[in-house]
């Protein structure tokens, strides 16, 4: 069953002393889609992420990763199974610059892990590699500013280049968009396209315009629930999804 | 045009003036400690810059914690005392081969790297549960550690040497270079060799993997996770790479002094590595070797001329952590900034009247606590003191008055006059403090 999944989440449940936040999720991400996870705000999305990502311990079920389990496997081993996230809020290295930021997401990926004895400086692949992201996350002239000094969204343009930058072959992306102008979004999104070309993407988003227009799939959660996924037309169409979220949203 | 060819064609053309841009520091300091003994020549002066070598390369290593992990460690002489300890056993062992002709044992040159395994051996061993938390955990099992060492160090005397601790003899040993190193100015020559070879080391350290992964670690563990890194793999590297330098420091300490006692390992070297990176600045590869300095400074000379040089160091670390918490080469470097940049434009006079009268405030506060020392310790407080230029009667009101009246101008001054023009002057010429 699993074969040709990147993701398979079964009976998954989550629960904050009594209160239920994840209440029982089934999901199948398949390999190299872009599935998109929509729902009313404290619906459990990030917790959801959460819980893929190691953050947090499953309170039942079980996640797999390409057939792997990795529920409550701490996050850095997760993400050396190729799983990256990006965060809601915005988690960078704020005293490191763009440039640098990019080289500590780089450094594992590329092999360095806790190496002692080879300066990062003269690292040419990665620095090739940075100066890539960079240019394609435009933020090459703000290669030596702290990302504490960026602007907001130049900051949450780092986060998704920091998620990328190791090379995961599935991306967890936590609202990229949240907060920008329309302008910036659509950089961002034509951003993200760009760069899941051939991995898999899991994407929480508020704004329907931008998730017609990416996903191949969505999945509506609501209340620890998920009560579709199919692809965006149906899920226009879905007379519980209207009820339950669109319709009060969309008119 | 991409900063790749930015570096590359910097690299071609000024290769030579980049590499003299990063090593001056380097050439400057290497010039300085090898001339300093020509001025600074007493025995005791030369006891003195050995111990300020060693000093630095364990405040290094502490820094390498403190400011590169964000670890606060109050027991860092532990790995500092087993480097000592086990370096002594090294030279007593070579000595007794070598007095027996039995053997060739470990030469001199090389015992500081002895003191660096050891450390690096207990770093491992302590580290191994003591890096499983960063924050307040692993400053409370760094005071437990601490306090375990220090007192078997009082049981096991056979390994210890008990109160009266070890001796050893660096001269009944062999050098590599077939140098004699009875004089104190040849060893002092040894201990700028490995204070150069680990304050480089160190220096490069930074610039590795894994100094950027605990520069990561240290300002946010929870995103360093999400790029791969297991953050308690890279503060235990880290711990042990710094127990390591610890222990070559507790080496180099056993050829300058060739005794070991519990002083080595205990609580109060713990604060003091501490008190010598903060003052100097943890915020800067350079504070800790400054720090290191200023410390055994005043503590090989003021503690000879006032028997109040603990309360004086006290009142500076907290003055740094108050008022200065970038330490002293943070100052210069903020101050030497602002005076490139133009800052100090039109202030100086402002910046000077402020200086004088914080050292008049200084010097009034100073009598007190020495007349205070006096009258409250000395056998007979009516007796004539000596301070600064005057003798004065202690049981007598007038040198209070003096001194009280000395203190409250020059902070008054300071705090209600010369501050506010410096701000004023500083606010006209338009740059920042
Ligand atoms: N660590 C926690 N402890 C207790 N409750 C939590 C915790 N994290 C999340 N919750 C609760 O779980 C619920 C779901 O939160 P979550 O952040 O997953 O929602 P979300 O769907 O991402 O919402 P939003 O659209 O606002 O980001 C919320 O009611 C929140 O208060
Ligand atoms: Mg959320």
């Amino acid at each position: 069953m699993s074969q040709g999944n990147a993701l398979t989440l079964s009976g998954l449940k989550k629960n904050f002393g009594r209160a239920e936040i994840i209440r029982g999720v089934d999901l199948d991400v398949r390999d190299g889609e872009r599935h998109v996870i929509i729902g009313p705000n404290g619906a459990g999305k990030s917790t959801l992420f959460n819980l893929i990502s190691g953050r947090m311990e499953v309170s039942a079920g079980e996640i797999k990763l390409f057939g792997k389990p990795i529920h409550n496997t701490p996050p850095h081993k997760v993400n050396r199974m190729g799983l990256s996230r990006s965060f809601q809020v915005t988690n960078l290295f704020q005293n490191m610059t763009t440039m640098q930021n990019l080289r500590c997401a780089l450094l594992w990926g590329m092999g360095h892990k806790y190496a002692f004895w080879k300066l990062v400086n003269k690292q040419q692949e990665v620095t090739e590699r940075a100066e890539q992201l960079m240019e394609q996350l435009n933020l090459t002239h703000r290669r030596d500013v702290p990302a504490g000094l960026l602007t907001y969204a130049e900051q949450r343009a780092l986060e998704i280049g920091t998620t990328i930058g190791s090379g995961a072959r599935v991306l967890l992306l936590d609202e990229p968009t949240a907060g920008m102008s329309r302008s910036e979004s659509d950089e961002v999104v034509e951003l993200i396209r760009q760069v899941t070309k051939d991995c898999t993407l899991v994407m929480v988003e508020h704004d329907l315009g931008v998730v017609f227009n990416l996903a191949d799939r969505i999945s509506v959660l609501v209340y620890g629930e998920i009560i579709a996924t199919d692809a965006p037309e149906n899920i226009r169409s879905n007379k519980a999804v209207q009820e339950a979220y669109l319709g009060t949203e969309v008119h | 045009m991409s900063t790749v060819q930015q570096e590359t064609l910097a690299g071609s053309k000024s290769a030579g003036n980049i590499w003299v841009k990063r090593a001056w520091p380097w050439l400057a300091c290497l010039v300085i400690a090898l001339l300093a003994p020509t001025v600074l020549s007493s025995g005791h002066d030369i006891h003195m810059l050995s111990s300020m070598a060693i000093m630095m390369v364990f405040a290094l290593a502490y820094n390498m914690l403190l400011g590169n992990t964000g670890l606060l460690s109050f027991g860092h002489a532990v790995y500092f005392g087993f480097g000592a300890y086990i370096a002594m056993h090294a030279l007593r062992w070579s000595n007794n081969a070598v007095l027996d002709g039995t053997g060739y044992g470990v030469p001199i040159e090389l015992i500081p790297l002895v003191g660096g395994l050891a450390g690096l051996f207990f770093g491992i061993i302590f580290g191994s549960f003591s890096t499983k938390k960063a924050g307040v955990v692993f400053a409370m099992i760094s005071l437990g550690v601490v306090g375990l060492v220090e007192a078997s160090s009082l049981a096991f005397t056979g390994f210890f040497g008990g109160e009266a601790g070890l001796f050893g003899d660096r001269e009944d040993v062999n050098s590599l270079l077939g140098i004699e190193y009875g004089r104190s100015l040849t060893v002092y020559y040894l201990m700028v060799f490995w204070l150069f070879v680990c304050a480089l080391l160190m220096f490069l350290l930074r610039k590795t993997p894994l100094g950027w992964m605990a520069n990561a670690v240290r300002d946010n563990p929870e995103r360093a996770q999400f790029v791969g890194y297991n953050t308690t793999t890279v503060r235990f590297m880290q711990f042990s790479l710094s127990a390591f330098f610890a222990g070559v420091a507790g080496g180099m300490f056993v050829l300058v002094e060739e005794i070991v006692t519990d002083e080595a390992i205990g609580f109060l070297l713990s604060g003091e590595v501490l008190l010598a990176a903060y003052i100097g600045g943890i915020g800067f590869f350079f504070g800790p070797i400054v720090g290191a300095a200023l410390v055994v400074y005043l503590e090989s000379n003021l503690s000879s001329i006032s028997d109040a040089w603990l309360l004086y160091f006290g009142i500076l670390f907290i003055t740094v952590v108050m008022f200065a918490p970038m330490g002293i080469v943070g100052i210069i470097y903020q101050q030497w900034f602002n005076f490139r940049s133009g800052g100090w434009k039109g202030t100086i006079p402002a910046r000077l009247y402020c200086t004088v009268t914080a050292l008049i405030g200084l010097l009034g506060f100073i009598c007190i606590v020495e007349m205070a020392y006096h009258y409250l310790r000395s056998w007979n407080p009516s007796a004539p003191m000596t301070l600064f230029v005057t003798t004065v009667d202690t049981t007598t009101a007038l040198p209070w008055l003096v001194s009280v009246a000395i203190l409250l101008v020059g902070l008054g001054l300071m705090l209600f006059h010369a501050r506010p023009m410096l701000r004023r002057a500083v606010e006209a010429a338009g740059g920042n403090k």
